[in-house]
């Protein structure tokens, strides 16, 4: 008999800058090794995946990591009283640390995670990519953290416009002069807060791999995907799964070299020479995982099973030429349920 | 000169990379050209066979035969040379 777990993630923002949990919740509804009720995580009341009762079985909101760990932990008290947690899969980078931290704590609860390490989570940072690259000799382009918004003016000391101006958990713009470069700074920190990162702006096609590392420096699934659609914020609409040797060398290496423990995303440029440049780390499932799912490599399962203890076998083949095509939809929502996530924070 | 192995053509033309995930369409002539390189005939046994089919000159042929070579290579679809 299958056993049946309670499982809670977070992401449920499906928007056009999509989080993971919607693609993840698919994931794990279609485990062939066990059953599960899926316990939703929110921030805010319109995230789309709260109304989606087919794969979220129930929604609670949840403190913003500002709020600090003690908040989060005395929240994760009252929901694993409700819920009987087996396993919490945070799919957010900024939220990752939090439940780092609490990991231990919800451990006594029964609780499991299967997260990166906090030395993991942080040598992948954006700020620290150049000496990542260096470290484990891996292609990244060169970039550089600013704090003020005077430096923006020195910048071609050490790089060419066109530049990538990033925050550090979210949003890329390419600048072409240094006045676009001080607009971007302004709107990114306004939201991100600082460091901004400037980056080298690499030519080419952009290429993403979705893995899972067992934490011991085995790769356990591995899918790399072209993008074929590309929204204005740089988010994948359209993808479809492809056979590289190379990316898949270079996630062998990552996993092996860093040990990487959970599921991440590897953003890579290739240039026109065939070169490839590792941009970003994300430590967590990407929004496409479904993908993954479609070819064979049911990341979010073997994800969870790892997290129970269990010996996962490593995938060792996947479709090639499947795609992945997202759409919007919209749903119809009484607004009953929308004052009872507003106003009692679950649903 | 020879195509990648892994390039897969379909009978309605449509070309797909699955190493780079790209695809291209090519017409029912292209369909022919492709089919004959792959099949590694040699560019005198293409050419005569091309010029048996249609109503062509030489020298149209091989600016056309050179074009899709040229495009084939540019998009990564033909064995790098030793």
């Amino acid at each position: 008999m299958k056993p049946k777990y309670t499982i809670a993630i977070s992401g449920l923002n499906a928007i056009d800058n999509p989080g993971p949990g919607v693609a993840v919740a698919r994931g794990l509804k279609e485990a062939k090794s066990f059953d599960v009720r899926i316990i939703g995580f929110s921030y805010e009341s319109l995230e789309p995946g709260i109304y989606m009762h087919d794969l979220i079985d129930k929604v609670y909101q949840i403190p913003y990591p500002t709020a600090g760990t003690e908040t989060l932990m005395a929240r994760m008290q009252y929901i694993n009283k409700q819920e009987n947690l087996d396993l919490i899969i945070p799919n957010f980078d900024a939220e990752l640390f939090s439940f780092m931290k609490i990991a231990p704590e919800l451990e006594k609860l029964g609780i499991r995670t299967f997260l990166p390490t906090e030395e993991q989570l942080e040598e992948r940072q954006k700020i620290n990519l150049p000496d990542f690259g260096e470290k484990y000799d891996i292609k990244v382009p060169s970039s550089k953290a600013i704090f003020e918004m005077s430096e923006i003016y020195h910048l071609t000391d050490d790089f060419e416009y066109p530049l990538l101006v990033k925050g550090k958990f979210y949003d890329a713009y390419v600048a072409y002069d240094a006045e676009q470069a001080r607009d971007y700074f302004n709107k990114i920190s306004a939201k991100w807060g600082l460091p901004i990162i400037i980056q080298e702006f690499i030519r080419g096609n952009e290429y993403n791999i979705t893995g899972l590392g067992d934490g011991e420096g085995n790769t356990i699934a591995a899918v790399p995907m072209r993008k074929q659609y590309i929204t204005d914020k740089g988010k994948a609409w359209g993808g479809i799964s492809i056979a590289d040797t190379q990316m898949l060398e270079l996630t062998n290496k990552f996993i092996r070299q860093t040990k990487w423990r959970g599921g991440f995303e590897l953003e890579l440029m290739k240039t026109q020479e065939g070169d490839f440049y590792l941009l970003e780390i994300n430590p967590r499932m990407p929004a496409w995982i479904y993908l993954a799912v479609g070819v064979g490599q049911n990341i979010p399962e073997a994800l969870v099973r790892l997290a129970m203890g269990e010996k996962v076998p490593a995938y060792k083949s996947y479709e090639v030429g499947k795609m992945f095509i997202r759409y919007a939809y919209d749903m119809i929502v009484d607004i009953k349920e929308f004052e009872k996530i507003s106003t009692l924070g679950e649903l | 000169m020879k195509i990648k192995k892994d390039i897969a053509i379909s009978d309605s033309g449509f070309v797909f990379n699955p190493a780079s995930g790209e695809s291209f369409t090519v017409n029912s002539i292209g369909i022919e050209l492709f089919n004959f390189i792959r099949e590694e005939k040699s560019y005198e046994e293409i050419k005569d066979l091309m010029l048996d089919k249609y109503d062509t000159i030489e020298a149209t042929f091989e600016n056309d035969y050179q074009d899709f070579i040229a495009i084939m290579e540019y998009n990564k679809l033909i064995e790098d040379k030793e």
